[in-house]
């Protein structure tokens, strides 16, 4: 077929489907290239992989083509001809307990996110940590995980990691180190430690805490500061300003009826992300009355996963952000002053009205969450807000702070700062974190920290911050080295490693506390353990401390809660900064790579960022109208996308930026993810993005105003993946409001029809036995791509990198796609939805039937099987897939060198070689392990035995497996309801994998523009 | 003008069409059965060890299990080679100056693993379980042979797809009871069909031939 006549088809079957989804009177659009019907995208689109599928640009000549063709195919045979090399088996000299090679082990520990615990189980293939799993038993968890934990393992194996401890870049010995501390503390002994300084991140760890303390009551003149750039200094700073004292604030979503955040994002920052996905999600599921569905409002600054989500998104200005909480807390009669300057006439009034008339008629159920960027006054005003709608002890719960060491973290680095500066400071100790690159611009942190006669960091990588100290530790990692932590509820974990130090210097903080204290050879092992005999776990240490290591969890007592008043202050009284002239800029962590830390894991690098679908990169975002001031163009074409270059002054201070267009981001305002632009970061993360932290300063760190762009006329090239796979118009997202849902509960079938199950040539198969499907749940799709790094990490799938990525080759076997339908000139009526694909093991599927090697066929439970054996890279499977989920090994992207990733791989699936489709499999390693603890144990596999990794991993419980057989299985429960809808399904492929339409929750008396 | 070829080029010229075609389908064939042979697959070759360890005297002559050593055949993917600890639970005792037996020894004492030769090696992308097979009725020595008989350990059989798939079709004709699945010397009955489709029924077989029961 002629690529007109394809073009005309496709049309053809484009326009039928608009017309048939009409009735539900949306359209989706991916990107506003697509939207304005840019030519240069519809052209793209229509390609298979973009461009090289139809452009073979290499110059050799058809007779020297056959020639090479037909060399390497003599090649290839002879190859094949060889014997397998000789393998080795090493069995153990003295197997340690319960090693049973083949069968792995789960082990409870936690991983740290700004400080805070979140509890997972590791597996470990004798010895070698491969895989993060949530852990069902922990309070922030619950048996899910975001996608910074998933990629732990991946940090753990860098090759990049600091490996040996160095003095001035020479390796020396562990007792080098510990004798020169011991002169330097000799030397401090009079002076009481007055020159001595401590820098942490977030402590929550009762064992570092009680190290420090220990040192701070020998040595009363030294300081321990504390640096998080991501940190949560509003949140205590508000809760300081409301009660007088820092309380912690949890909030029950799955108990509350209307959430209001005000810029806050619930689903991706904060130690409690996991859990308020799974409480918020619970009442957004539609399974008994849905009327039980709750409402989201959000009030934000710049696109977050949480507006994403919400019924009614307000974009408001950075600086506007606090003047719509005074106004809701001025409504809801929670003492403060109402401060909208434009009058009650505005539309805006009129969405706060409406806000705040649902909050009140939900008295003990609705719930306001401060974003934790916000300043203190609208922390307080949050509080007062809760307090008056008789949320708090329902909705909101206040407990004594989880931080060991509650300060505000900004004063604390400025304190350092200025005494490093006036040579205070003789010995500076930086326990993690990277302050020479994160220290906020103004403070110029790496110039006064040179003025420190000794300086010492402990890290994971030769960061920006070892670059400049004398001494640079290698730092054992989360999963080589004891400690504790707590949760955002104050639960504790123990941390236990799963393995050795990969690198024998590496030490632990507390092992390098130990070195400031009377024993400094002491083990991360008896530091843990010394701290927890003298605290106690219940009547008998050992077996406590054996349950503790078992769970995952300290069982005790839960903390009291705390019913603190709010005092009434200087933040009930308008205070908002009046908006100056220029733009106004968002200081915000990158959605992937955070603060910076995970700049050289290419799991998180390579990960497209929830709502942009950016990789590689941070860009300057922007609303449309922005833009268009600006004289932004975007190009497409086969590497990538081509951006213009801005250029960023912010008082006095500048960057270059590549611009990137988001619709829905509040006009005349930036967003700027720092965490990028570092120097020092390692092969992967190095020299990626700008540096935002370099406009970031001390008074301003969450937004600016006054700042200027303009266009500097150099390009960008920027590997985004938005575009890419798409789905030409069709009704792939189905959604309704909660009144048409109620009226018409099969709505999603309206959108397009499903032709009968016979409508086909081949004989009808019957799938006797177990029969495997899966349903996506729309409606509780986050966005946060937990399960793309949890598919990476459990299928061994390769990082590609930012050249192959921006041809469309990357190679994630799982996808969450994102459309918004709305008028992006209108943004408070965007709605925005994901909408996570993997191979849909289609019954009719279409990939089967173009394979000449039969690579790729049908098992009898109804599996798409893909046998990378029988592969010969036609491509023609992909070219045949309607939902584009085959992903082609173009070069060798596994890495099968690196001795550490050797390490890293699930040794339960097969590394693919370049030449190789590979695709989804349902994770059938899972369902043949299951299968066959089955029958060994002689009994039926049971509903929910088997969790795919995407949906272990999944925090709102969005993705179910099961059989869909069974009728009684979830799967197939979830299946039967009137919202389930087969993607593509009029193409007559007969998917396994079903959606669940998603449902929204509007407000009738909210205005949509 | 007179024929350049003589008369009998004809037949000759024929001849050769024909044979070449034999000899094509010969070719073919000499590959095939070359691929099938031990040369390639190694069956039947015995593989020098680090130490000459004999399953024809431990097991066959002294009687032991094979689980004794095999400890996770019957749970695990993988059958489990034994930890040095388990030689030395006897040879600590027993034969414990015998210059062959250094390397164990050496093993025991320094803390460092045997490296044996692995012998019957499944390509990367199989994935073989032995707990799925014995307890299914599928005895060790069908697929690995005699080893009471091995002085050295040999690979027994190919190892190609194509005898798997055989068993994995007609598994009525390789089945045994449970109760036999550990005897190596256990000879299947000349009704082994009868008995062999009873145990399929009994025990609940369905050997599956999809891709993804090996390949994943």
């Amino acid at each position: 077929m002629s690529d007109t006549e394809t073009t005309r088809r496709s049309d053809r079957i484009h326009l039928r489907v608009i017309a048939d989804a009409r009735p539900t009177g949306r359209s989706y659009w991916k990107s506003l290239e697509e939207l304005a019907r840019d030519p240069a995208v519809e052209e793209m689109l229509r390609r298979e992989f973009p461009e090289q599928a139809s452009v073979f640009d290499d110059p050799v000549g058809r007779r020297q083509f056959l020639t090479l063709m037909g060399a390497s195919l003599a090649l290839a045979g002879l190859t094949a001809c060889t014997r397998q090399p000789e393998e080795k088996i090493v069995p153990y000299v003295k197997p340690p307990e319960d090693a049973v090679p083949g069968r792995p082990l789960f082990f409870a520990t936690a991983v740290l996110d700004g400080g805070y615990a979140k509890g997972v189980l590791v597996e470990s293939h004798l010895g070698r940590p491969t895989k993060i799993e949530g852990n069902p038993d922990h309070p922030a968890s619950l048996g899910a995980t975001d996608a910074r934990a998933q990629a732990a393992v991946l940090e753990l194996y860098d090759p990049d990691r600091a490996q040996t401890l160095t003095h001035l870049g020479e390796i020396r010995p562990w007792g080098s180190f510990l004798a020169s501390m011991k002169s330097a503390l000799d030397a401090q002994r009079p002076l009481q430690g007055g020159g001595i300084r401590f820098l942490t991140e977030t402590v929550t760890s009762p064992t570092l805490a009680g190290q420090l303390q220990a040192f701070l009551a020998e040595f009363p003149a030294a300081r321990w500061h504390q640096w998080e750039p991501a940190g949560r200094d509003a949140v205590r700073a508000g809760a300081r300003l409301a009660f007088g004292q820092p309380v912690e604030t949890r909030y029950r979503l799955d108990a509350a009826d209307v959430v209001l955040c005000l810029d806050a994002d619930f689903v991706s920052e904060g130690p409690a992300n996991v859990r308020y996905i799974r409480d918020f999600t619970s009442r957004r599921k539609l399974e008994g009355d849905p009327r039980a569905m709750s409402r989201l409002y959000t009030v934000e600054c710049t696109p977050t996963l949480a507006g994403a989500l919400a019924d009614h998104r307000l974009p408001v200005r950075p600086s506007e952000v606090e003047e719509v909480a005074r106004a809701v807390a001025a409504g809801v009669g929670a003492g403060a002053e109402a401060g909208f300057p434009a009058g009650a006439g505005s539309p805006r009034a009129a969405w706060v009205a409406a806000v705040v008339k649902d909050l009140l008629a939900h008295p003990g159920s609705a719930v306001v969450i401060p974003g934790e960027y916000q300043s203190p006054a609208v922390h307080a005003l949050a509080h007062a807000i809760n307090a008056r709608l008789g949320g708090v002890g329902k909705t909101v719960f206040y407990a004594p702070p989880v931080e060991a060491s509650p300060v505000d973290q900004l004063a604390s680095l400025k304190e350092l700062a200025a005494d490093m500066d006036r040579g205070a400071v003789s010995l500076l100790v930086v326990l993690g974190g990277n302050p020479v690159f994160t220290a906020p611009a103004d403070l110029d942190f790496a110039a006064r920290m040179d003025k420190v006669a000794m300086r010492v960091h402990l890290g994971l990588h030769a960061d920006e911050t070892a670059e400049r100290c004398h001494w640079q530790i290698p730092q054992a990692h989360g999963l080589e080295a004891w400690s504790d932590a707590r949760a955002f509820d104050g639960t504790v974990t123990l941390i236990q490693p799963l393995i050795a130090p990969l690198y024998p210097s590496a030490k632990s903080a507390h092992e390098v506390m130990a070195a400031f204290s009377a024993r400094p050879e002491q083990t991360g092992y008896d530091i843990v353990r010394d701290h927890w005999r003298k605290e106690g776990l219940g009547p008998d240490f050992e077996k406590g401390w054996r349950r503790a290591l078992h769970d995952g969890v300290v069982a005790g007592p839960p903390p009291a809660p705390a019913a603190p008043a709010v005092a009434s202050g200087e933040w009930t009284r308008s205070s908002a900064r009046p908006a100056g002239t220029g733009l106004e800029v968002a200081f915000r962590p990158d959605p992937t790579i955070h603060d910076g830390r995970y700049a050289n894991n290419g799991w998180l690098q390579e990960l497209p960022k929830p709502l942009t679908k950016l990789t590689w990169d941070n860009a300057a975002l922007m609303g449309p109208e922005t833009a268009r001031g600006l004289g932004i163009s975007i190009e497409r074409d086969s590497l990538g996308s081509l951006t213009d270059v801005v250029e960023i002054r912010l008082g006095g201070r500048s960057v270059r930026a590549p611009a990137w267009i988001v619709p829905g981001h509040p006009e005349d305002s930036l967003t700027l993810h720092f965490g990028y632009g570092r120097t020092r970061a390692g092969r992967v993360g190095t020299g990626a993005g700008f540096n935002a932290y370099a406009l970031r300063t001390s008074a301003e760190p969450w937004w600016a105003a006054g700042a200027e762009a303009r266009r500097t006329g150099e390009r960008h090239r920027i590997a985004c993946t938005q575009d890419h796979w798409s789905m030409e118009g069709r009704p792939v997202v189905r959604s309704a409001s909660l009144e048409e849902y109620e009226r018409d509960p099969a709505f999603a079938h309206e959108a397009a029809e499903e032709p009968a199950a016979d409508l086909t040539l081949y004989p009808p198969v019957k799938y006797e036995g177990h029969a495997w499907g899966m349903s996506i749940d729309l409606n509780s799709c986050v966005g946060c791509n937990a399960c793309m790094v949890a598919c990476v990490s459990e299928n061994n799938i390769p990082v590609v990198g930012k050249d192959q990525t921006g041809r469309g080759r990357e190679m994630h076997w799982i996808r969450v796609d994102r459309y918004y339908s709305g008028d992006p000139a209108k943004p408070e009526t965007l709605e925005t939805h994901h909408q996570p694909l993997t191979c849909m093991q289609c019954e009719n599927a279409p990939c089967e039937v173009v394979c000449p090697v039969a690579a790729t066929v049908h098992s009898d439970e109804g599996l798409n099987d893909m046998v990378y054996n029988r592969c010969v890279g036609t491509r023609y499977c992909s070219n045949n897939c309607p939902y584009k989920v085959r992903r082609f090994n173009f070069y060798l992207y596994q890495d099968w060198d690196t001795p550490t990733f050797k390490l890293m791989r699930n040794p339960e699936v097969t590394v693919r070689s370049r030449g190789v489709m590979e695709k989804c499999t349902y994770c059938v390693q899972r369902i043949n392990r299951a299968r066959i603890d089955a029958r060994n144990e002689g009994r039926p596999i049971r509903d929910g035995e088997i969790k795919t990794a995407c949906q272990q991993a999944c925090p709102a419980e969005a993705i179910v497996f099961g059989d869909v057989n069974d009728r009684e299985s979830r799967v197939a429960r979830l299946k039967a309801q009137p919202r389930s809808y087969g993607l593509l399904a009029e193409l007559n492929t007969r998917p396994r994998t079903t959606y669940l339409a998603s449902v929204r929750n509007p407000n009738p008396e909210v205005s949509r523009g | 003008m007179s024929q350049i070829f003589h008369r009998s080029t004809n037949t000759l010229s024929k001849l050769s069409i024909f044979g070449a075609l034999f000899l094509a389908l010969g070719a073919l064939w000499v590959t095939l059965e070359v691929n099938r042979s031990g040369y390639v697959t190694q069956e039947g070759v015995a593989r020098e060890q680090p130490v000459p360890f004999s399953h024809q005297h431990h097991v066959g002559g002294l009687g032991i299990d094979c689980r004794y050593c095999h400890t996770s055949v019957e749970t695990s993917a993988t059958a489990g080679l034994p930890p040095t600890k388990t030689c030395m639970n006897c040879h600590s005792q027993i034969w414990n100056n015998s210059p062959t037996l250094e390397p164990v020894r050496a093993s025991f004492r320094n803390d460092t693993s045997i490296e044996w030769t692995k012998v019957n090696d499944l390509p990367d992308f199989v994935y073989f379980n032995h707990s799925a097979h014995v307890n299914q009725g599928v005895g060790c020595t069908t697929c690995h042979g005699r080893v009471d008989q091995m002085p050295l350990m040999a690979q027994a059989a190919s190892l190609q797809m194509e005898w798997c798939l055989e068993c994995h079709r007609h598994p009525e004709h390789y089945v045994r009871p449970r109760a036999a699945v550990f005897q190596v010397a256990y000879e299947p009955p000349l009704d082994q069909l009868a008995l062999g489709t009873r145990l399929v029924k009994e025990y609940g077989i369905h050997t599956r031939t999809s891709c993804s029961t090996c390949h994943r």
